[in-house]
């Protein structure tokens, strides 16, 4: 498949504000199970919803390059019942909402206590709030997920690994930007985040090098027998019917060579995982310097990650469409 | 599931693949509601084009055993069309009453979301609408009724010269479709992924000829009036010169 | 009928008119479609009885032929001192072009007629351009045919009076056996396609022999691979076997055929190999007097042919009382064909004796066991009554495959042959003929007989093409040399029926036979497609003499496109599209008759002239009109013809004949057909006729046309022939012995060069022969191992359809298609850059695997590459930096086998062009060469009038939107 940059974009940036906010509301809900934590102030988690926020409108901007007639991008919101896509239409915007009303929340009032718990600690209302949102926003990780594995002609996008791989890489990115944002802010809960994004981080590598090699090892989806109806085991198409091309020879075809695809695998797996990692296990207790490198590494390599995704999926139509003459 | 479903079935017995399809569809369509069908750097490197309808060259074995197969293709107007539900802005749709699959240009916001849900290749972008596009079935023409009736199908029908091209309701058991299809072992392509596709194919028909030995040579061959099958003469010898009973 | 258009985008004035197609020369009716005046869909006619509704890839295309931004649209001169080839032009009016013309050809017309020539391409209006030259009094004419399929017309039309081609074709509709040799697509594209189509689905078995395996021959239910130009064995194998099991109709040889009229076999005398003939006196004309002697089988003498309940023998030796030695003809075939055996003709091919076997008991079998019988009663010319017309269900089709070969004649010869030994001509099931065929053998139409026939200010005395009947016919001067500049109807091409476009602009710039001033093309891509050795005769025609003259001092190309001959040209003249024309289909040239009878049509304009483009058609009549030429001037002196639709009306053959360009509503009121005086309303009369006019003929005049009484009798009625005479088969020809025997110094009349003796000797031979391909005897073939050939795609017309948006999406470019084994052999792969190479040039192209194709053939689609700059098209567009030509690699002349000189890369008996005999080797191109094809030549830049098209997109909807 022809990688989209709009899309690349547009799920690697709202991974992050997707994965910053549930890390924002893990972390205050640390502090409320947490032993000995300490309780952060209600700018820090203002400031980081606004981050996200930032992340995920961003990525929003980003979707409209990918439509051709954006204007009418709001029709998307109708067919919600039979399309991923519809539904993480409506989810965006929503998350966007939630994140919006907890910062907000963290800022007018972050006090008002609902549940007090026997350890002392309470449920106030920002983390209900969190709660909520948190909720909204691992259904948008599994609607972006849904929306390339219900496509069962890309061998390589169908099934559970694309929705699990998409969150995990959104939680790993988004806890490593939260551990750089608590450096920034000197917040306490930085080593919480460190590690957090760590551990998020080496799973979501082990996911992804899963996925890579299952790849690798993919039958064809269908054979150009089925294809045209021909039972016999030599066929061969002359001409797809035209020579200059069309949008089935440009929208399917996977850009460089396979080679190259193969090559690039490890690269992305060191920039996108192994580098950030190692960075944050760095800058745990060392210099912020490498969190903020874990991040920039990280969002990178996603986004190689994100081009890969694409280059390897190889969609059943392209049997139609293999040669010119 | 609608109890009528239109349907092209293209008979690959007699497809000689000249074309005639191909452009027909296009200047019938461009010119007509799914039109324009934009056509890019149309006169220099590359050109390329939108078309509801192509063409394909396939070989089949090795030769001197090479069967060489012209394929049509266009959107097959599946039953169970995945290209629908994925849509988001409801575009694209099967109608009801004919089980046509239809883009609404006017609802459609160009994510091109449904072609990666066709497993066929059939759905063509615009980039000069912004809009997906594929073959209508001539839904503009068909039920014209300022046509005669003969003439109510399909530009593509109409066009092709050898007559490999048929329209009907295949959920007619007596349409002339139905019948090519159960007479002539129709088919669908890629059934395994349960699309359903309404378009059907005729596979390749042979007649042979057997001769038996006995037609080689027969009563009234005319080399015997040309005394050409000689009868050996009557002073050659034979088994009446040398035995008695 | 206008509903559709409306409905289909609810807007705009629409409106739907009738007129002819001329995307090919298959000639459909079209209904065009029109919204505010723009074309919008063009559909074919339900209610033509060519096409009945159907339509190709092309003609479904011609809207953007007619928006194409390669039209020309104004009259150009070349810039004063611009190059030649340059393609640099001034725009002038059509006035100072009329001038021009006026001034050059009236001074040549009353010097030297010959000095001017007008050659004429893939056009359809041979009829008017032949009028024009021959009433301007030059010889120097002729049109496609010598370069694309004489020898099927002179092969068959020699043999059975009628041909494929234009003239005839296979019954499809009652066929039970249908073989397709060396045809891709041919002019009856529509009817053909829509005539096997049924024919299959009727079950009917189609056998396909091509060494290339695609468009008709894909649903062949067998595909037997040849090697290119070796048919000639394999036909006559098939002869041999289908002979030898006595496989043959001999009732159909003995009524309708020579095969049992004695010749004479006595060694060495001067009417040796000629028919015995009675001195019964016989009345003269072109026709064959029936005075020639059968042996009888049961009195065992020889009779005179088709005495009272005589039965002639077909084979045996005999001696007629005088002690002349005579055989049947037929026994001189057996005796030809003898040692044809199919194991022989194996070694040649590379089809399997056992196939070849296999097929031709399938032909006899077929012929024989599942023969036809229609109740229709007619009488013969020997007044015999029959009570059914009887058909052997085997049919034939063969186009170029068969005649672009040097030994194209006499294998044409011998499938003509093998059709009569299986009784197939025209009747049901087998060959039929299309009106205004059969002729007679040879057709009575004679070129002048020397060069006395050329008269400053008089016309042509003779046909500018016709048909010889015996060396005398012959257009030379007294030394044998040639009168015309393509040498057609010379020693070296006898029978050159279509004259030698191909040579032209050779013979032209050589000056052999000597030199011309001004060189009108018509409709022919000289300068690339239609010519042989392209790279050289582009120099050719830019070449200067000593004093830096052109050698061909003025060219006038008249097209409708920026082609790559307009880049040559000192006048262009730019002419309509079909859809803005007056034209006509006529009896006086190649109509489009059916088997069942005449047909003929007309173009009618359904949209006006795009900017100044003028019809050639009008530009012929103002040209004639100016020059005065007879038969162009009224008795006043002033011009007789308004304009064309006027002349067409008008014109009669001779005052009073009656005979005119159109055959249907003749006579006052268009009461009368086929011949009758001018009809004031006759164009109003086609158009309301779907613009075509078929006349049925009564069932018992549809078949066995070249012996039905009732049909030559109408046919002579109806002046579509001058003797009601049947008209029996050639299977032996005595019109080739004649050349033979004058060859041999053993006939009175004109004599050949002795340099051309042994030629005309050798290929003369009145029973077919086999020999190689001529080209292949002029090189090392071991070093040059492999056929190349083309093939028409039935997307494309010829260099046409570059132009058009839509079908150059289909063929940008084009592949050379191999055999995979010959990539392995030459060490390169799918897809690769290749060196195709020939003695004479080289290409260089990509390669494309085929399983499809005779491995020792390689091939292409015709003239898909093109010149940079042409065609409106930007000079990097596919079709000059990938596409490619294999005209480059083909030789026009050979070096002369028998004496060294040089002739024509032709068939030495008709002078048809043998493009399909050049051989190549295939080696990969180096990795460091440019991804490109070569030779490539400068861009030519778009002359005042054509303007390249900017726009990256082009959207077209009529009437509009979209744009
Ligand atoms: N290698 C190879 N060469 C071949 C052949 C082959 O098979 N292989 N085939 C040969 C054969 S059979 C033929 S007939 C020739 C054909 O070759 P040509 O006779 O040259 O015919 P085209 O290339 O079709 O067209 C000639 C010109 O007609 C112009 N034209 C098109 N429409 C009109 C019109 O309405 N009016 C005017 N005035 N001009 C118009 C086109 O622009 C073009 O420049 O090619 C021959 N050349
Ligand atoms: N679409 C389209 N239609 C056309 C034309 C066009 O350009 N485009 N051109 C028109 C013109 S001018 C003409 S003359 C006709 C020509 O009509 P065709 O004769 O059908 O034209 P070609 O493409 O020359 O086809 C030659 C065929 O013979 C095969 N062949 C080559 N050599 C041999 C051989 O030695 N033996 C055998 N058995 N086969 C051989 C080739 O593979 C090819 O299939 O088509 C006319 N119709
Ligand atoms: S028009 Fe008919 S014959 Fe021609 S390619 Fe299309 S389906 Fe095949
Ligand atoms: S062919 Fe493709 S576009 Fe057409 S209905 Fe089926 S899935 Fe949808
Ligand atoms: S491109 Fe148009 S039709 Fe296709 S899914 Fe998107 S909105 Fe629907
Ligand atoms: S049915 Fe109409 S739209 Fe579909 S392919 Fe045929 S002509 Fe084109
Ligand atoms: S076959 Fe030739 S004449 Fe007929 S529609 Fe096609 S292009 Fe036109
Ligand atoms: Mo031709």
């Amino acid at each position: 498949m022809k990688p989209a940059f709009s899309v690349l974009f547009l799920t690697t940036l709202i991974g992050a504000g997707q994965g910053l906010f549930l890390a924002l509301v893990t972390g205050q809900f640390y502090w409320v199970i947490g032993a000995e934590a300490v309780r952060e102030s209600g700018a820090f988690y203002a400031g980081g919803a606004a981050l996200a926020l930032a992340f995920l409108a961003l990525g929003l901007l980003a979707s409209f390059f990918h439509l051709a007639r954006p204007m009418r991008g709001w029709r998307a919101i109708a067919r919600w019942r039979t399309s991923w896509l519809s539904r993480e239409v409506i989810l965006l915007p929503a998350v966007m909402g939630l994140v919006l009303v907890y910062g907000l929340l963290h800022l007018v009032d972050p006090r008002t206590v609902l549940v007090t718990f026997s350890n002392g600690k309470s449920l106030d209302l920002p983390l209900a709030a969190g709660f909520v949102g948190a909720g909204a926003t691992v259904l948008l990780f599994v609607c972006t997920g849904m929306i390339y594995a219900c496509i069962k002609f890309i061998r390589e996008w169908a099934g559970v690994w694309t929705v699990v791989n998409f969150t995990l890489m959104g939680l790993a990115s988004g806890f490593t930007l939260a551990a750089a944002y608590a450096a920034v802010t000197g917040s306490a809960l930085r080593g919480f985040f460190v590690a957090s994004a760590l551990v998020l981080t080496l799973v979501a590598l082990a996911g992804r090098a899963y996925t890579f090699r299952r790849h690798a090892r993919l039958g064809a989806p269908s054979t150009l027998r089925s294809a045209i109806g021909v039972h016999h085991g030599a066929i061969r198409q002359v001409t797809q019917g035209f020579i200059g091309g069309s949008f089935n020879t440009e929208e399917f075809s996977s850009p460089g060579s396979p080679g190259l695809r193969r090559r690039l695998v490890p690269a992305v797996l060191a920039a996108g995982f192994a580098a950030p990692a190692a960075l944050l296990a760095l800058g745990w207790q060392g210099p912020d310097a490498a969190l903020y490198a874990a991040f920039a590494v990280q969002y990178l390599g996603l986004l190689g990650e994100r081009w890969l995704f694409f280059a390897q999926g190889n969609h059943v139509q392209n049997l139609y469409y293999q040669r010119a003459a | 599931m609608a109890d009528k479903q239109l349907a092209l079935v293209i008979d690959l017995n007699v497809c000689v693949g000249c074309h005639a399809c191909v452009t027909s569809c296009k200047e019938w369509n461009t010119s007509g509601e799914a039109g324009p069908l934009a056509d890019f750097n149309p006169y220099g490197a590359d050109p390329k084009g939108v078309f509801f309808n192509r063409v394909q060259t396939y070989e089949v074995g090795t030769y001197p055993d090479t069967e060489t197969v012209h394929f049509p293709k266009s959107c097959l107007h599946c039953e169970e069309p995945p290209c629908v539900p994925v849509c988001p802005t409801g575009a694209s749709y099967k109608r009801a009453e004919d089980g046509i699959v239809l883009v609404d240009y006017d609802k459609c916001i160009g994510c091109k979301y449904c072609s990666w849900a066709c497993p066929y290749g059939a759905r063509e972008f615009d980039p000069h609408q912004g809009v997906m596009k594929k073959c209508t079935l001539c839904v503009d023409r068909i039920y014209d009724q300022s046509l005669p009736e003969e003439r109510r199908k399909p530009a593509c029908v109409l066009a092709c010269p050898p007559g490999a091209r048929l329209f009907g309701d295949i959920k007619d058991p007596d349409s002339e479709v139905s019948v090519a299809i159960r007479e002539h072992g129709g088919y669908q392509l890629m059934p395994e992924w349960g699309t359903r596709p309404a378009n059907h194919y005729l596979p390749r028909r042979r007649t042979r000829m057997h001769i038996h030995p006995d037609e080689l040579v027969r009563a009234d061959n005319p080399l015997k009036k040309e005394g050409e099958l000689p009868r050996p003469d009557l002073s050659d010898p034979s088994l009446d010169d040398v035995t008695t009973w | 009928m206008t509903g559709d258009a409306a409905a289909a985008d609810g807007g705009g004035r629409t409106e739907v008119k009738t007129t002819t197609c001329y995307m090919c020369a298959c000639r459909c009716g079209i209904r065009v479609h029109l919204r505010d005046g723009e074309v919008r869909y063009i559909e074919g006619n339900p209610e033509h009885p060519l096409n009945k509704g159907v339509i190709c890839a092309k003609g479904a295309s011609g809207i953007m032929k007619q928006y194409s931004p390669a039209r020309l649209t104004r009259p150009l001169k070349r810039k004063e001192g611009a190059e030649r080839g340059a393609g640099e032009f001034e725009a002038i009016g059509w006035d100072e072009a009329f001038a021009i013309l006026e001034e050059r050809l009236a001074r040549i017309r009353q010097t030297d007629p010959r000095r001017f020539a007008l050659f004429t391409g893939r056009d359809q209006m041979q009829a008017l351009t032949g009028l024009f030259a021959k009433q301007f009094g030059t010889p120097n004419y002729a049109a496609h045919g010598g370069f694309c399929s004489v020898n099927m017309a002179a092969g068959l039309i020699y043999t059975i009076g009628g041909s494929f081609w234009e003239f005839g074709g296979p019954d499809l509709e009652r066929a039970r056996l249908f073989v397709m040799i060396g045809t891709a697509e041919d002019h009856h594209s529509n009817p053909m396609k829509m005539a096997l189509g049924a024919f299959k689905r009727q079950g009917g078995r189609f056998i396909a022999i091509n060494p290339v395996r695609t468009g008709y021959a894909a649903i062949a239910d067998e595909w037997v691979p040849i090697r290119p130009g070796t048919d000639g064995a394999l036909l006559l194998a098939l002869i041999h076997e289908i002979v030898e099991l006595g496989l043959f109709d001999r009732d159909f040889l003995i009524d309708y055929t020579n095969a049992p009229d004695l010749v004479n076999v006595a060694e060495g005398g001067d009417s040796e190999g000629l028919f015995v003939r009675t001195d019964a006196p016989v009345e003269e004309g072109c026709f064959e007097p029936q005075n020639k002697l059968w042996w009888d089988r049961r009195a065992d003498r020889a009779v005179p042919a088709r005495a009272q309940d005589a039965e002639p023998r077909l084979m045996g030796a005999y001696a007629l009382a005088d002690g002349t030695a005579v055989k049947p003809a037929f026994q001189l075939l057996k005796e030809r064909v003898k040692d044809y055996t199919p194991e022989w003709a194996e070694g040649i091919t590379g089809i399997p004796a056992a196939t070849i076997r296999r097929l031709a008991h399938e032909m006899g079998v077929t012929a024989r066991d599942q023969h036809i019988e229609l109740p229709i009663a007619w009488t013969d010319c020997w007044g015999r009554d029959h009570e059914s017309v009887r058909g052997n269900p085997v049919a034939f089709h063969a186009m170029r495959g068969l005649a672009a070969h040097s030994n194209g004649f006499h294998a044409i010869r011998a499938l003509g042959i093998l059709m009569t030994l299986l009784g197939t001509i025209d009747r049901p099931g087998g060959f039929r003929h299309r009106a205004p065929f059969p002729r007679p053998i040879p057709p009575c139409a004679k070129p002048p007989k020397g060069p006395e026939g050329v008269r400053p200010g008089e016309p042509l005395a003779g046909m500018l093409l016709g048909w010889p009947a015996d060396p005398d016919d012959l257009f030379v001067d007294d030394a044998g040399a040639p009168v015309r500049l393509d040498k057609g109807f010379s020693w070296e091409y006898p029978l050159s029926v279509h004259g030698l476009m191909h040579n032209a602009i050779t013979n032209a710039w050589r000056g052999d036979p000597y030199p011309i001033d001004t060189l009108m093309l018509f409709m022919a891509n000289m300068a690339w497609n239609s010519t042989m050795n392209t790279v050289e005769v582009r120099k050719m025609l830019t070449d200067r003499d000593e004093d830096g003259e052109y050698k061909i001092p003025f060219l006038v190309v008249a097209d409708a496109f920026h082609s790559e001959t307009v880049a040559f040209a000192d006048l262009v003249l730019p002419d309509t599209t079909y859809l803005e024309r007056h034209d006509v289909m006529s009896m006086l040239d190649r109509p489009i008759s059916e088997f069942d009878g005449p047909v003929d049509a007309v173009r009618v304009p359904v949209v006006p002239p795009t900017g100044e483009c003028k019809p050639f058609q009008e530009v012929l009549i103002e040209l004639a009109s100016r020059l005065k030429l007879p038969g162009f001037v009224a008795a006043d002196g002033g011009r007789k013809y308004r304009d064309y639709p006027d002349f067409i009306v008008n014109y009669e053959t001779e005052p009073g004949s009656g005979i005119g360009f159109l055959a249907g509503w003749r006579g006052a009121g268009g009461e009368k057909f086929m011949k009758g005086e001018p009809n004031p309303r006759q164009w109003e009369m086609y158009a309301r006729n779907n613009n075509h006019f078929h006349y049925e003929l009564p069932r018992s005049y549809q078949y066995m046309r070249n012996w039905n009484q009732g049909y030559l009798q109408w046919a002579r009625h109806h002046r579509l022939v001058r003797y009601a005479e049947p008209i029996q088969i050639h299977l032996y020809s005595e019109v080739l012995q004649k050349f033979r025997l004058a060859a041999q110094g053993r006939r009175k009349g004109k004599q050949p060069p002795e340099a051309l003796r042994r030629r005309v000797e050798t290929f003369f031979d009145p029973l077919p022969f086999y020999y190689p391909p001529l080209e292949w005897q002029a090189m090392d073939s071991g070093r040059y191992p492999l056929h190349a050939i083309t093939q028409r795609p039935m997307a494309m017309y010829h260099s046409w359809d570059s132009q058009n948006a839509w079908l150059r999406q289909i063929h940008a470019h084009n592949y050379l298609f191999v055999h995979p084994s010959v990539g392995a052999a030459g060490g390169f792969g799918d897809g690769d850059w290749v060196w195709v190479e020939s003695p004479w040039g080289r290409v260089r192209c990509m390669a494309r695997f085929s399983e499809a194709v005779e491995p020792g053939t390689v091939w292409t689609w015709n003239a898909i590459g093109k010149a940079s700059g042409a065609w409106g098209l930007a000079p990097e567009a596919n079709e000059s930096s990938n596409g490619f030509l294999l005209n480059h690699l083909i030789a026009e002349e050979l070096p002369r086998l028998l004496d060294g000189g040089r002739v024509s890369n032709s068939d030495p008996v008709t002078g048809q062009a043998a493009w399909y005999d050049v051989r190549v080797r295939v080696v990969k191109a180096a990795d460091d060469e440019p991804r490109e094809t070569a030779p490539r030549f400068a861009p030519v830049p778009p002359p005042p009038g054509v303007r390249r098209f900017g726009a990256r997109v082009r959207a077209y909807f009529a009437g509009g939107r979209g744009r």
